[in-house]
């Protein structure tokens, strides 16, 4: 079909006005919305930092010193590398990963149980009161953690008195308040997924599994986990991606001693007023946060189509 | 290969809340034998294998496979393999894997676990095709696949949900005989459900024919279809044509009955010997076959013979029907063989007399029947 024949069907199927409204949304939101401002991240990052008045002038040259930066730390640094940056970026990458396992691990039995175990009215009311606690403000349900992690919070009371402990734990300095704060935060973008997979998974054959003597642990790693593979990728993904570029979890349940990567970025940015740093070190958390998903999802065996389904 | 073991069903009750799905249900399934549950959608089939297999809790009776009581022990631990009615193979396993499940769970190595999925590969008539995708099997091979993954399990009964309902009339045909010589080659027990009654006859042994959840009757292909227990069996198996009306003597075994065509004399069905007596209302059944048409244009009162008008004529290959009416508007059916004879110079319009043989006619209680389609 020629690019005329293409273009008279699409309006013919469509009708002239959402056509036009869908071309041009699509085309907006595409350059405007995504390609542009990564655009100018990239190139941002690879500009020096200048005085507004500097800025097109000769001084203003591609380079690469943001991202070695990253790496080496100030010139006359005596470490020869960027210690804080580069162990905290680490810190973070184990650490979301580390959130999304036990994301999957709490998520994967409650997915399966509401997609083909819970029935009816309850299977509903169980969704909803999944759904219900994120109608709140994501900062306003990081207070709420910090409050029933903290000192004097709803845990501690209740282990003191149930004479469990003497003197409180420190959840926050611990970071517990932390990963629980992450791993609570994104538990819907698990669950769905995994929960719209498992769903679509004949009945019969779990029980067919079962029928021929197979133990629980065998027929979710047989024929559940296979099945599911494609929400699992896609639930790992974006709570990989999400809690590795998490921000407001980080600042308020984050313990003193630990950074996360993301409140170097924010420095960068605004304390430190260098967004071609800030640049730098965004595009490399993406890149290598894209880096690990490819290289996991190769692993398993998917496509990479597969990660937005 | 094991060889099969007896199934016995003992006053088996399977309730959902209030809605009773199987009432009072005793069978007893020889060992090695081809039984089949027959009924029409929605009477307790499925629920019964389900209740065998174990998926399902009995809420009252007795399940006993092998002289067994299976009480308490779950599908994983049953001598028993089910087959589904959608097969429900593992379309993300090749097909040796499928075939060889059941040894994975057991723990058997790989190779050994391959070389059993070839020898059922070879005894299904695939062989070579184990490396396949499941989804790269025609209909009549999934099915063949889905009938050595369940005989890999070494069961000592195999349980069947319409397990060729998918597939089109002439492969259907194909696989009926194909299972019942798998069937006799392994000799295990087969518990087969459809409610296909051409299937059930064919490949059975013996026959339950249920009704909403009650079994009416337990007997081989020959008993089901001549000597029917119930108005439902009659109705269900088979083409009948069925005559109302009400007992006017019980005499030898056979009783008259008057019917708006005239007084019907039949044989009682064994079932029904001592239940009917003058005054009771009953049917009387004669199958399309039974009939032959007679020259003269009336013969009343013989007890066997039937005044009726011919209303059309349908031709079928090797048989053909004849729609007649007879009188008070009773619509008749017969079916001829073809036999290439000249018909009956038959047309539409023409009053015959039909004759049958008492014999061949069922009398029986009156009673629910089984919805036309
Ligand atoms: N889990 C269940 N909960 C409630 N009712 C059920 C359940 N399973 C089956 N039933 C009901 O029990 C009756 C018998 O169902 P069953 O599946 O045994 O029918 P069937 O004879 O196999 O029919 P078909 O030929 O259509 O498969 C039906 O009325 C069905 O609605
Ligand atoms: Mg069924």
């Amino acid at each position: 079909m020629g690019i005329a024949a293409t273009v008279r069907k699409f309006i013919a199927t469509n009708g002239l006005g959402m056509a036009l409204f869908m071309v041009l949304g699509v085309s907006f939101w595409v350059l405007v919305l995504v390609v542009l401002p990564q655009i100018t991240m990239v190139d941002f990052s690879f500009r020096p930092k200048l005085p507004p008045a500097a800025i097109g002038g000769p001084q203003d040259v591609y380079t690469t010193a943001n991202y070695e930066y990253f790496v080496k730390g100030n010139p006359g640094n005596p470490e020869g590398w960027n210690r804080v940056d580069v162990t905290v970026f680490w810190r973070t990458l184990v650490a979301a990963v580390f959130v999304t396992v036990f994301n999957f691990v709490l998520c994967y039995p409650v997915a399966y149980y509401m997609a083909k175990v819970a029935t009816g009215s309850w299977a509903r009311l169980l969704a909803l009161s999944l759904v219900v606690p994120y109608w709140i403000n994501e900062i306003l349900r990081a207070f709420a953690f910090r409050i029933i992690f903290g000192d004097a919070g709803l845990i501690n009371t209740v282990l003191k008195t149930l004479g469990v402990i003497d003197v409180s734990i420190d959840f926050i300095r611990a970071d517990v308040a932390l990963y629980a704060g992450l791993g609570y935060a994104y538990i819907l973008l698990m669950i769905f997924p995994l929960y719209s997979a498992i769903e679509s998974l004949d009945k019969n054959q779990i029980e067919a599994a079962r029928d021929m003597g197979s133990p629980w642990w065998r027929i979710h790693w047989r024929i559940v986990m296979p099945f599911a593979k494609q929400g699992i990728v896609s639930g790992c993904t974006m709570v990989f991606m999400l809690s590795a570029g998490a921000l407001a979890a980080p600042q308020i349940l984050g313990g003193p001693s630990s950074l996360w990567f993301t409140q170097i970025i924010y420095q960068g940015f605004f304390e430190y007023f260098n967004w071609n740093r800030g640049a730098a070190y965004a595009i490399i958390l993406l890149v290598s946060c894209m880096a690990i998903v490819l290289g996991v999802t190769k692993l398993v065996g998917g496509k990479a189509g597969e990660i937005g389904r | 290969m094991k060889s099969g073991v007896g199934v016995e069903l003992e006053n088996l009750w399977i309730k959902f809340g209030d809605f009773t799905a199987v009432r009072n249900a005793t069978v007893r399934i020889e060992e090695g034998e081809f039984f089949s549950f027959l009924g029409p959608s929605g009477c307790g089939k499925t629920t019964i294998l389900r209740t065998v297999s174990g998926f399902q809790e009995p809420s009252q009776g007795v399940v006993r496979i092998g002289g067994r009581n299976m009480a308490g022990i779950g599908p994983n631990k049953r001598p028993t393999a089910l087959i589904f009615q959608n097969l429900a193979l593992f379309p993300l396993m090749q097909v040796w894997e499928n075939i060889a499940f059941a040894l994975e769970v057991k723990g058997v190595p790989k190779a050994e676990r391959r070389k059993r999925a070839d020898e059922l590969l070879e005894l299904i008539a695939l062989p070579g095709q184990g490396d396949k995708l499941v989804d790269e099997l025609s209909g009549g091979q999934k099915q063949r696949v889905a009938v050595a993954r369940a005989l890999a399990a070494e069961p000592q009964v195999l349980l069947l949900d319409e397990p060729l309902s998918a597939l089109d009339l002439k492969l259907r045909q194909h696989m009926r005989t194909e299972l019942r010589a798998i069937q006799q080659r392994v000799g295990l027990t087969f518990i087969y459900i459809t409610h296909d009654q051409g299937e059930a006859l064919t490949m059975s042994d013996h026959i339950a024919v249920m009704r909403e959840g009650v079994i009416e009757q337990v007997g081989d292909g020959k008993q089901i279809y001549d000597d029917p227990a119930s108005a439902f069996v009659a109705s269900f198996v088979g083409e009948n044509n069925d005559f109302a009306g009400t007992v006017q003597a019980v005499d030898n075994g056979q009783a008259v009955v008057a019917t708006a065509v005239g007084e019907l004399q039949a044989r009682i069905a064994t079932a029904a010997r001592g239940a009917l007596k003058p005054g009771d209302s009953a049917m009387v059944f004669i199958r399309p076959e039974n009939f032959t048409i007679v020259e003269a244009a009336k013969g009343n009162g013989d007890g066997n013979r039937i005044a009726a008008t011919i209303a059309n004529e349908e031709f079928e290959g090797q048989s053909y029907h004849v729609f007649l009416e007879g009188e008070g508007g009773a619509a008749i059916k017969m079916s001829l063989t073809n036999r290439g004879q000249a018909r009956t110079a038959s047309a539409v319009g023409q009053q015959v007399t039909l004759a049958y043989s008492p014999d061949q006619a069922v009398a029986l209680p009156a009673g629910a029947m089984a919805d036309e389609e």
